[in-house]
């Protein structure tokens, strides 16, 4: 009983701060709000026992993205200056398709029969990491070893994009861009 | 699996913010705030994996893999997107997607 309370505080707690990540004016707001969902979202891979999860978001999530997030907020955008919103008819538009989307969703979901088998089993890490690194059948080494290059990739390539060239004086206009970046 | 809570409601909640992502990533006009709205759709769906993982297939750990490779992509994805942005704001002084129309530098 204590966990379906619990799940329910934070279902609702991951909404209501959902709702308002999309539709806070503040920018750095958005992202802290974000950041609660976020946790929510751990506590849901708590309650399911699913611990080495539970931790991996948050330190990735709440500790690498949102940072991440905020360090780009700050560099880009004025504290004070408000996000400009949609219109009003495009929010409606957007609203009503959603909750059209999200009816078809519930409909597909409560009409299929589930075979949900009653279980508590509880995963161990030990469990988590062989089945990562077993090159059986039914192991995961090689989409392991194929997510590692990804990250060292992306490490790489974000690392190339944003360092960018030097600044010149001028920002350059379009059109000519291709043409200024030769001259350097 | 959670005591007294039944697959169904889980699937609603996930369900419930992967629109709400869907719903900010087409209102928002500005950059960052649509990556936090692909971020709120690509955590819904993790979610979805685990609870089916822990629901269905109990003896399998299928669904925990697959929901640490996406956390890994997603990881990626945005490291990628923000230098992305910060590069896009040092060229024309903005992250607004109307003022976005080149990319090539």
């Amino acid at each position: 009983m204590a966990e379906k309370i619990i799940f329910y505080i934070l279902a609702i707690i991951m909404v209501v701060f959902a709702v308002a990540s999309v539709s806070s004016r503040k920018m750095l707001r958005s992202v802290v709000y974000l950041l609660f969902v976020l946790i929510g979202m751990a506590g849901i891979y708590f309650l399911i026992d699913y611990n080495f999860l539970a931790a991996i978001q948050l330190t990735v999530y709440a500790g690498g993205i949102i940072v991440l997030m905020i360090f780009s907020v700050l560099l880009i955008h004025h504290i004070e200056m408000e996000l400009e919103v949609a219109k009003t008819f495009k929010k409606i538009i957007t609203a009503i398709v959603c909750l059209a989307g999200l009816g078809i969703f519930l409909t597909t979901i409560y009409s299929h029969p589930f075979n949900v088998i009653e279980n508590s089993n509880s995963t161990t890490i030990n469990e988590i990491g062989k089945g990562f690194l077993s090159y059986e059948a039914g192991g995961f080494i090689l989409p392991f070893e194929v997510i590692s290059v990804l990250l060292l990739a992306a490490m790489i390539g974000a690392i190339v994009i944003a360092k960018g060239t030097k600044a010149s004086p001028t920002p350059p206009k379009e059109g000519l861009r291709s043409g200024a970046k030769t001259d350097n | 699996m959670i005591l007294g809570v039944s697959i169904y409601e889980i699937l609603t909640l996930t369900s419930i913010l992967f629109f709400i992502g869907v719903y900010g990533f087409i209102t928002r006009t500005n950059l960052i705030s649509m990556l936090i709205s692909v971020e709120l759709i690509l955590n819904s769906s993790v979610v979805n994996f685990v609870v089916i993982n822990k629901y269905l297939f109990p003896e399998v750990l299928q669904g925990v893999f697959f929901a640490v490779f996406i956390i890994a992509v997603a990881a990626a994805e945005t490291a990628l997107a923000i230098a992305i942005i910060i590069n896009l704001y040092r060229l024309i002084s903005s992250v607004e997607v109307k003022d976005t129309e080149v990319m090539k530098y």
